[in-house]
């Protein structure tokens, strides 16, 4: 464990190098290898070639979009984790995913929503779902345990990809429309949407990373926060639109990918300890490599196919959620 | 089979050779009315439709005695199988979620929560879409080795040592995600048509079935729901915990493994025969459990009769709210279900 202030920042800066080398690589991997001078070439000196627009149109919005993903589900996931004082807590673990997935299919089947629009379809279904499962996770009295936020989350889940499913078979055309969306998947997201989202999805970072005292006086109970002098039911409040604004960008950009924000935190905590003043920058450096790690991946593993990258991540991560539940839950 | 006692408090001991089952009148009332329930909706739903038949004409063309040959086509071939799968389905189901829910000591489990029926619809769903050429009669195989193979690393993966029920549903949970993220991947890349198909299966419905999937299903219903119901005592002893068990001359560990074994197959057969019809396996046992108590030997054929009940309704309301779509009766127990989920979560919460 990193311990001095001087290591966390120096590992914080060794990281955020690896990820400027892994958005190199994410632009560099393709039918068409493009170097550095290339991409700076493309964007100061743009001359029209076909090089240029794929630099522009296509690969660059690509890494961006997974940097920006992979931090918000990474930073999405440690704020829930600490808020529900939950080790399993995920935005596809809770239902997030799919509450987002759900909306985003009403609205193609029922009013032919076009793509433009997902990704506010999505942040609405996101937030909708997050507050049920939360809402129904803590109905009556006692203690909200691991147990009940992922059984609930499973459940709402379950109800909502059920009538997913119900609309697609309805209507083919619906599910030709939308399944690779519905799989998570970074393929084709320009740069006009990471315009669109960005400012949500920087407010919910910058939200999170003012909440980071705060969070970490929670972890250690709320009688212990309110003893510090902490209204707890208004960092709580504050914390949970963060969440919301995070993973609903997340949605919004890539579609439901799962178990980023599982993963993520927990590797992260097991480096810096539970301080997370550190946690949430870590989390989101390390966010943006794993998924630019797994977008290539789906890009390689299949040639000349494309696995959408929320199935990466989920055979990735699923595996750790199984290792985690039998690791740490003990009753 | 003898009654051998009879004592005041209204309950008798049956004894069949070395299986013995306490009855008590109430349970059996209570079942009898189930049991007219299910007959009713088996009726009801063969009655219904867009060529309608009273549903005297109904039982005259069941038994035999009906003359009009459009009638007994639609009765005996279209009709009739449906709702005795539905039937079998629900029972199944529920029996299923019943075992389910004793072993782990856990309220809230049900085979689709701790992903059997996912790794089933993974196996079902791969088939139909990666083998489109593949007859129909391999689906119910495939769905089989895709439950036990789900079951299997559910076994080995949750159970050492001091065998947490709480850590089986959460590895049940991560198992599922993973099966589930399987079927996105066939789904994705699928033929749209294969993938519609598929999809259909997967919501869970009994549109379409016929007398060969009811034949293909019925072994396995005979041989696991008498077996279930003679594990029913060991299953109570199990609950008041493993050393109590182990004590009063019980095998845990096999035990144990036979009942997971019972429970899968039940609903791995359902899932093959039906798809995913969820919620129905988390319900049934629970509105059993408010009828009759929680002693396995009459919760499970009060549960059993239950989800037939939920099924059989479920297909008839599924028709007859839209009748030109058909929503799939999977559609319609989970619309029911999850709203009783959140009670149960309530009410669990409380004690």
């Amino acid at each position: 464990m990193l311990r001095s202030r001087y290591a966390l920042l120096l590992g914080l800066v060794v990281c955020s190098a690896v990820l400027a080398v892994a958005l190199l690589a994410s632009v560099n991997f393709g039918t068409i290898r493009i170097g550095v001078t290339d991409v700076v070439r493309a964007f100061v000196d743009y001359d029209g070639s076909r090089d240029d627009l794929v630099i522009r149109t296509i690969r660059v919005p690509r890494a961006l979009g997974a940097v920006l993903v992979g931090a918000c589900l990474a930073v999405a996931g440690a704020i829930m984790q600490g808020l529900t004082r939950n080790p399993l807590a995920d935005p596809g673990i809770l239902g997030i995913n799919a509450g987002a997935a759900f909306a985003v299919v009403t609205g193609v089947f029922v009013f032919g929503t076009p793509s433009s629009t997902y990704a506010l379809v999505a942040f609405a279904g996101a937030a909708v779902a997050a507050a049920l499962v939360y809402g129904i996770g803590s109905v009556g009295r006692g203690e909200m345990g691991p147990m009940r936020l992922a059984i609930v989350g499973a459940a709402v889940a379950a109800l909502l990809s059920s009538f997913t499913t119900a609309m697609l078979i309805l209507s083919q055309q619906t599910l030709d429309t939308i399944r690779f969306w519905l799989a998570g998947s970074l393929l084709g997201r320009d740069l006009e949407l990471l315009h669109q989202i960005a400012p949500y999805a920087c407010a919910g970072l910058l939200l999170a990373l003012a909440l980071s005292r705060r969070i970490t006086a929670l972890m250690l109970g709320d009688d212990v926060a309110t003893g510090l002098g902490q209204r707890t039911g208004w960092t709580k409040s504050l914390a949970a639109l963060a969440v919301v604004l995070l993973a609903g960008s997340a949605v919004a950009v890539a579609g439901p990918v799962g178990f980023i924000g599982l993963v993520v935190p927990h590797a992260v905590r097991f480096v810096v300890g539970l301080d997370y003043r550190w946690i949430l920058p870590y989390s989101a450096v390390v966010g943006g490599i794993v998924l630019l790690a797994a977008d290539i991946v789906s890009r390689v593993a299949l040639r000349p196919q494309e696995i959408p990258v929320g199935v990466t991540t989920a055979l990735i991560g699923a595996p750790f959620f199984i290792w985690l539940a039998r690791s740490r839950v003990r009753q | 089979m003898s009654l051998l006692s009879r004592p005041a408090t209204g309950e008798a001991t049956l004894r069949a050779g070395p299986v013995s089952v306490k009855l008590s009148l109430r349970a059996i009332v209570i079942f009898g009315v189930l049991c007219l329930v299910v007959f009713a909706g088996v009726v009801l739903n063969v009655a219904y439709g867009s060529y309608p038949v009273p549903p005297p004409a109904v039982l005259r063309t069941v038994l035999g005695l009906g003359d009009d040959t459009g009638q007994a086509f639609v009765v005996n071939t279209l009709r009739l199988p449906r709702a005795l799968v539905a039937v079998a389905v629900g029972a199944a189901l529920a029996v299923s979620g019943a075992i389910l829910q004793g072993l782990t000591r856990n309220a809230l489990a049900a085979p689709d929560i701790v992903g059997v029926n996912a790794g089933a619809s993974l196996a079902a769903v791969s088939l139909i879409v990666a083998v489109p050429s593949a007859s129909a009669a391999y689906l119910q195989p495939a769905a089989l080795g895709g439950a036990f193979a789900v079951a299997a690393l559910l076994y080995v993966l949750a159970w050492r040592g001091d065998g947490s029920p709480v850590r089986l549903v959460l590895v049940g949970i991560g198992l599922g995600a993973i099966a589930g993220a399987g079927t996105t991947f066939m789904i994705t890349f699928g033929e749209v048509q294969q993938v519609s198909l598929a999809l259909i299966w997967l919501t869970g419905s009994v549109y379409g079935r016929g007398w060969d999937d009811l034949y293909a299903f019925l072994p396995w219903l005979l041989v696991f729901l008498p077996l279930s119901l003679f594990l029913a005592r060991r299953l109570n002893a199990l609950n008041l915990g493993d050393d109590v068990a182990h004590v009063i001359g019980v095998p845990v560990r096999r035990t144990r493994a036979l009942l997971l074994l019972t429970s899968v197959a039940l609903a791995g057969t359902a899932v093959a025969t039906a798809g995913t019809i969820g919620f129905v396996a988390l319900m049934a046992p629970h509105i059993a459990r408010q009828m009759v108590g929680s002693s396995h030997g009459r919760l499970i054929p009060v549960a059993a009769a239950t989800g037939a009940a939920i099924v059989v309704g479920a297909d008839l309301v599924g028709r007859a709210v839209l009748p030109q779509v058909e929503i799939p009766a999977g559609i319609v127990t989970a619309i029911l279900g999850a709203p009783f989920f959140i009670y149960l979560l309530y009410r669990s919460r409380r004690t």
